[in-house]
């Protein structure tokens, strides 16, 4: 039987690449973009994609107290597969916006990557923001959802805020840029990328296979 | 430090075919789109560029076919520049597929269309493409708008520095004195404009052997090299381009 993969639809962010890539490794898969909140609590694969300013993005997800309610409740069981902002938005807050909370499922904030290099003297120095092409990430644990991944793989990254994970062990993937940052974090049923898997070409297609194939066990 | 620089091919589609001019003329034609971006992504492309340079008023409906087409079937970065007047022209090429879209006459027309743009869509995906000529032989260079018929009158560096304050994510930067003429990018000016702002530049006007495309990162201080023609006449493969780069020290997606 498919996997009923449902990407969550805040209505930010290119949600159609995500779409087709979903497509395209499930073979006819059972993909649907929603914001209701019964296909989202129904879904056997949750994907929390999401591109743009987590202002917006949080703010949608407030403003929808059903649809929110379905999504938290979601985040307790059952695989979910976070993207940039889904992410970032897993962390307890972000510098972005002038201060936003975040969800609190992984402890830790988001920060934004100029006032990183500045403190480390980094900014004169040019490094370009956003974060924009293909980074090498480090795996920092086995986990399933690296599984035919090689280490130090690259993939696409485009962002200016970054993940400070408070807790090393929720940690399964590292980028450097200027500073060393957290690209991946997991914890029991949640994994989640600041790269970009759907436009990440093979290794991005791995490891939304490997997700479909994902039991929501590390 | 790990991040590697990007190879673009770019695409100028012409009602739905891919063409390529010397200096914006003689236009000699080099395929079907998506074909050519299948091809490009199997040698290993970092992210592709669509020109729309049709100049019917159908533009629209044919490159938005051709995005969708390419975007369910090559997963790397798309962007697409052309005709982009309003909001709706952004989320219409994000919808079908688009990650990034290259905005030049209207940010011209109308800067704070980038203020919006970003504002709305997030400036990760808004990309200002800047066409510049060399004014005499003096070190200043005048922006250009239409595709390299209309000079603006304003300073490309001055005006670099604007649109990245306003909300450009990436800057493209061709010289209309190097486009199509196989001479090597204009590095004087990459190099301008790349140490002016803060944001990633990518090259773009003149590429015509693998020692310009390396010359654009190390000289030019690009952050992404683009080419057309190199590549769609089978000259070079991205992959030699990669490896040739790569034998220079630049740190490369192999």
């Amino acid at each position: 039987m498919k996997e009923r993969v449902v990407i969550v639809n805040l209505g930010t962010g290119n949600l159609r690449s995500v779409y087709r890539a979903f497509e395209f490794a499930e073979g006819k898969g059972d993909v649907t973009i929603s914001a209701d909140p019964e296909i989202i609590r129904n879904a056997d694969k949750l994907v929390l994609p999401g591109q743009g300013a987590i202002g917006t993005w949080m703010g949608q997800l407030q403003r929808d107290t059903r649809l929110k309610g379905a999504v938290l409740e979601r985040l307790n069981h059952g695989p979910v597969l976070g993207i940039c902002l889904g992410l970032q938005a897993l962390l307890d807050q972000s510098e972005e916006n002038g201060g936003q909370q975040g969800l609190g499922l992984i402890p830790g904030k988001v920060r934004h990557f100029g006032s990183a290099h500045q403190s480390a003297g980094l900014g004169e120095h040019g490094l370009k923001i956003p974060h924009m092409g293909w980074n090498k990430v480090r795996q920092k644990v086995d986990h399933p959802l690296w599984h035919d991944i090689q280490d130090d793989e690259r993939f696409y990254f485009v962002h200016s805020y970054y993940a400070e994970a408070a807790d090393q062990s929720t940690v399964v993937g590292e980028s450097t840029f200027g500073n060393t940052f957290t690209c991946a974090v997991a914890r029991n049923n949640l994994f989640a990328t600041q790269f970009h898997p759907e436009k990440s070409q093979q290794a991005g297609l791995q490891l939304i296979k490997n997700f479909i194939h994902w039991n929501g066990v590390q | 430090m790990g991040l590697a620089k990007r190879i673009i091919p770019c695409l100028d589609v012409d009602e739905g075919r891919v063409v390529k001019g010397v200096q914006f003329v003689d236009i000699r034609d080099a395929g079907d789109p998506v074909e050519v971006a299948r091809r490009y992504d199997r040698q290993g492309a970092d992210e592709i560029t669509f020109l729309d340079i049709t100049a019917s008023s159908d533009r629209r409906d044919t490159i938005a076919y051709v995005v969708e087409k390419v975007a369910s079937e090559v997963f790397i970065p798309l962007t697409v520049g052309g005709g982009i007047r309003q909001l709706e022209d952004i989320y219409r090429l994000l919808n079908v597929g688009a990650d990034k879209v290259s905005i030049n006459t209207t940010a011209v027309n109308n800067p704070d269309f980038i203020d919006q743009a970003s504002g709305h869509f997030g400036n990760q995906c808004i990309v200002v493409a800047i066409d510049a000529k060399q004014i005499d032989d003096s070190p200043r260079w005048e922006i250009y708008t239409h595709g390299g018929r209309n000079p603006t009158g304003l300073d490309a560096i001055e005006w670099a520095k604007q649109m990245v304050d306003r909300g450009a994510g990436e800057l493209l930067v061709t010289s209309m004195d190097r486009d199509g003429t196989k001479g090597g990018f204009d590095l004087e000016l990459m190099q301008r404009i790349t140490s002016a702002v803060s944001v990633p530049v990518i090259a773009s006007g003149g590429v015509g052997d693998l020692d310009h495309l390396a010359d654009g990162v190390l000289k030019g201080g690009a952050d992404a090299v683009l080419a057309a023609s190199i590549f769609h006449f089978g000259e070079y493969t991205i992959e030699q381009a990669k490896q040739h780069m790569a034998s220079k020290q630049i740190e490369m997606r192999l």
